[in-house]
């Protein structure tokens, strides 16, 4: 329905940008979902026999187990034999850059990724020190890329560079044949196969992501991505992420996602685990632009994550920082347990909703070490006919003296035929914690609009203006380059949203 | 040359008349005082020019420089030149005021043609400005009005009016919750902006500011129209005697 003012609609339907398809041949696995399909998958990554094992474990134990019903989100039931559960381009893995199928580099220039060893966005730049609020631009520095295509892992950048600082960075599937020990010992560790209904089916099936250990004592010489690509029809991506920071390491690792627009829904059932030994840091920032459905919610992807981290050892962190823009349907927590004594574990949101877009994500901060603190900022935003919930748990466990957590929670509102809910869960069972929660609901209000229409600006970029505003604590969070891709994805995601 | 001319001007809100044929005209070097009791129409003679919605025009016209208005979009009338100081100015969470205030330049040079400033001569120019104003140095990463005294969002529109360069300003009620300082503050900024090729609206209820800044023309505004117009001694007549005199 369009809203009064023709400006906000106009800024609310912009196109997707991302939703074009890649002409390619696949090898698909024809629908359906049972113990034959999960030995392919396995036998394709050439596993090593426990791993199967494991697999066909999560299998049986995911038949046990029911969709949760719970999320403030409404869709019809899916059928899990109606999905391909494995898609991947033609002939050989690539073993090089220089082997990888044109039409698939291409793919990643034209989102933006060019998965070539120089700087990532060239000719972009990344903005360098904030004059009050003022971004100036400096040269951008290089990440290193694992590109996800549907199923597998197609190309992945710096390793070599990487290497030497023995970082070791890859798909998982080559993880589990490098690397298996460390692979047997944090696979499931931190989001076991039967936490939930998602997290046992992607255990089963998972197909690819990405692997990143950082050595002891060890600073990750440049920002690490991975970029998710769906573009096989009628097929579910499963993938399945595993960070390790040993003591004393750091990383900051970054997530992009995008699928083609179709008029079904696609399934996206991944997990990640982090795992921070003592005093390494994990920063894990996501920007999801999956294909969030047309106006009249047609298609669009049904993002149904698992992710966790880990605060192993003492004085560890991790961040989790998302910007969520995409998905017909986003149900999502990243969360944090803090093991470790003073760990400390980061929440920083902002969920994007228009159209008939339904998000349901926040966070759970499970503290059972001593003086463990967390933060929880999120940011809702709502337009058209969406809903929007933040779902956040805070659980102070008895032996976590001393532990505390701040969360504000904060939701925009745009329009009159949106929804935002907040639903806060706090369990404390440790006396003299302490925990704090603060929430606003607000709207950008007309004479918010007049004030920067009487300035000059139009209603499109004085919503993008006031958005962007009301998330700038979060984008704050954000790698430079990322920020910049952020507000300008939020600028696109609002096209048509004023009114 | 006349810069305004208001012609004829009837103005509803909610159905209900507020002006009733209100005729100004404004030269270009001249300021005007639109003076008049609470409830009068001043507010929406200042707002209406702006094209703010929910103003209803059943008749008359307004243009500027000869270029009818009416029919331009809020941020269309500002792009020509027309700059509204609010009497509330609102809050923007989160966008800096200098942020705000580069975007806003940005976007009207863009729509004259014009090269945008520099960011470090943008930078130059408003903490120039911001000095002038005695803000403090801070003032320009602070959220546009976010937690701002009553006497700062004040002084942030004449921020604005000295760094937007309007051809035509309309001042609603800038005077009003000043302190007798901050007072002399705005009018030295006001003063400043005059000059030959820009025009000046003084909507306000009292007559102080016009001991700072000396209009060229007073007009009082009743009823939901000029009821008189006179010189700057007009304002002493009325300090002294009440709106009350003019019923008289």
């Amino acid at each position: 329905m369009p809203s009064s003012n023709p400006a906000i609609d106009a800024l609310v339907n912009r196109e997707y940008a991302a939703g074009f398809v890649t002409d390619i041949d696949a090898e698909t696995l024809p629908p359906g979902l049972d113990e034959s399909v999960v030995r392919a998958i396995s036998a394709k990554n050439q596993e090593p026999e426990w791993l199967t094992a494991w697999r066909l474990d999560a299998l049986d134990r995911w038949r046990a187990m029911q969709p949760p019903r719970w999320a403030h989100v409404a869709f019809p039931d899916i059928d899990f034999q109606a999905i391909s559960y494995y898609s991947a381009p033609k002939g050989e893995r690539p073993k090089s850059l220089d082997d990888v199928d044109p039409a698939l580099l291409r793919t990643y220039e034209k989102l933006g990724v060019p998965l070539h060893e120089r700087a990532r966005l060239a000719g972009v730049e990344a903005p360098q020190a904030d004059t009050e609020g003022l971004a100036s631009r400096g040269p951008a520095a290089p990440v290193a890329v694992d590109a996800v295509f549907d199923s597998v892992s197609i190309a992945t950048t710096f390793k070599d560079e990487l290497a030497k600082a023995g970082v070791v960075f890859c798909s998982i599937s080559e993880a589990v044949r490098e690397h298996p020990d460390l692979v047997r010992k944090y696979l499931g560790s931190v989001v076991p196969k039967p936490d939930n209904f998602y997290a046992a089916l992607n255990s089963a099936v998972f197909s690819d992501g990405s692997f990143v250990y950082v050595p002891k004592h060890t600073r990750c010489p440049m920002e690490v991505a991975t970029q998710f690509r769906i573009n096989a029809e009628n097929t579910g991506q499963f993938e399945r992420t595993l960070i390790i920071a040993d003591e004393g390491a750091y990383v900051s690792y970054l997530e992009g996602c995008t699928a083609p627009m179709r008029d079904e829904n696609q399934l996206h059932a991944a997990v990640v685990e982090l795992v921070a030994l003592e005093d390494a840091e994990i920063k894990y920032s996501t920007v999801q632009n999956w294909y969030p459905g047309d106006e009249h919610g047609r298609g669009g992807i049904y993002n149904f994550v698992t992710k966790r981290g880990a605060c192993l050892g003492a004085r560890s962190k991790i961040s989790w920082t998302q910007v969520e823009t995409g998905s017909a349907i986003t149900w999502k927590y990243p969360s944090v347990v803090l093991r470790g004594a003073d760990s400390v574990g980061e929440f920083h949101s902002v969920a994007l909703t228009h159209n008939r877009q339904q998000a349901d994500t926040g966070t759970k901060m499970i503290h059972i070490g001593p003086r463990t603190k967390s933060t929880i900022v999120s940011k809702g935003i709502s337009a058209g006919h969406s809903q929007n919930s933040y779902r956040g748990l805070v659980r102070i466990n008895r032996g976590a003296a001393g532990a505390r957590n701040h969360t504000q929670c904060d939701s925009l509102l745009i329009g009159d035929h949106c929804g935002a809910h907040t639903f806060p869960y706090i369990e404390s069972n440790r006396p003299g914690a302490v925990i704090e929660h603060e929430a606003t609901t607000s709207k950008v209000s007309d004479e918010q609009l007049f004030l920067c229409q009487q300035r000059g600006l139009d209603a499109e970029k004085a919503v993008a203006m006031i958005v962007n505003g009301f998330c700038k604590d979060v984008f704050r969070t954000l790698p430079m380059e990322f920020a910049v891709e952020a507000a300008q994805l939020l600028e696109v995601s609002l096209e048509g949203a004023v009114g | 040359m006349t810069l305004l001319a208001v012609e004829n001007l009837h103005v509803e809100v909610d159905g209900k008349p507020i002006l009733n044929g209100l005729s100004l005209a404004v030269p270009a070097g001249q300021v005007h005082a639109v003076m008049g009791p609470n409830g009068s129409g001043k507010s929406t003679f200042a707002n209406v020019l702006a094209g703010r919605p929910d103003y209803t025009v059943t008749a008359g016209s307004v243009a500027m420089d000869g270029e009818q208005l009416l029919d331009l979009a809020p941020e269309e009338r500002a792009r020509k030149g027309l700059f509204l100081a609010f009497q509330y100015p609102v809050e923007i969470p989160g966008v800096s005021n200098m942020e705000f205030l580069k975007a806003a330049t940005d976007a009207q040079a863009k729509a004259a043609g014009q090269q945008a400033p520099s960011a470090v001569e943008f930078i130059g120019r408003a903490r120039q400005a911001a000095a002038d104003l005695r803000l403090s140095a801070d003032f320009l990463k602070r959220g546009v009005n976010e937690g701002f005294s009553g006497g700062e969002k004040k002084r942030n529109e004449i921020l604005q009016l000295l760094l937007l360069r309007p051809r035509l300003a309309i001042l609603d009620e800038t005077d009003s919750g000043l302190d007798i300082d901050a007072l002399k503050v705005v009018a030295a900024g006001i003063n400043a902006f005059r000059a030959a090729h820009n025009a000046v609206v003084l909507v306000t209820h009292y007559q102080r500011l016009l001991d700072h800044v000396v209009p060229d023309r007073i007009h009082v505004l009743a009823g939901g129209g000029i009821v008189r117009s006179g010189d700057k001694s007009l304002a002493h007549a009325l300090e002294a005697k009440g709106y009350g005199w003019l019923d008289s």
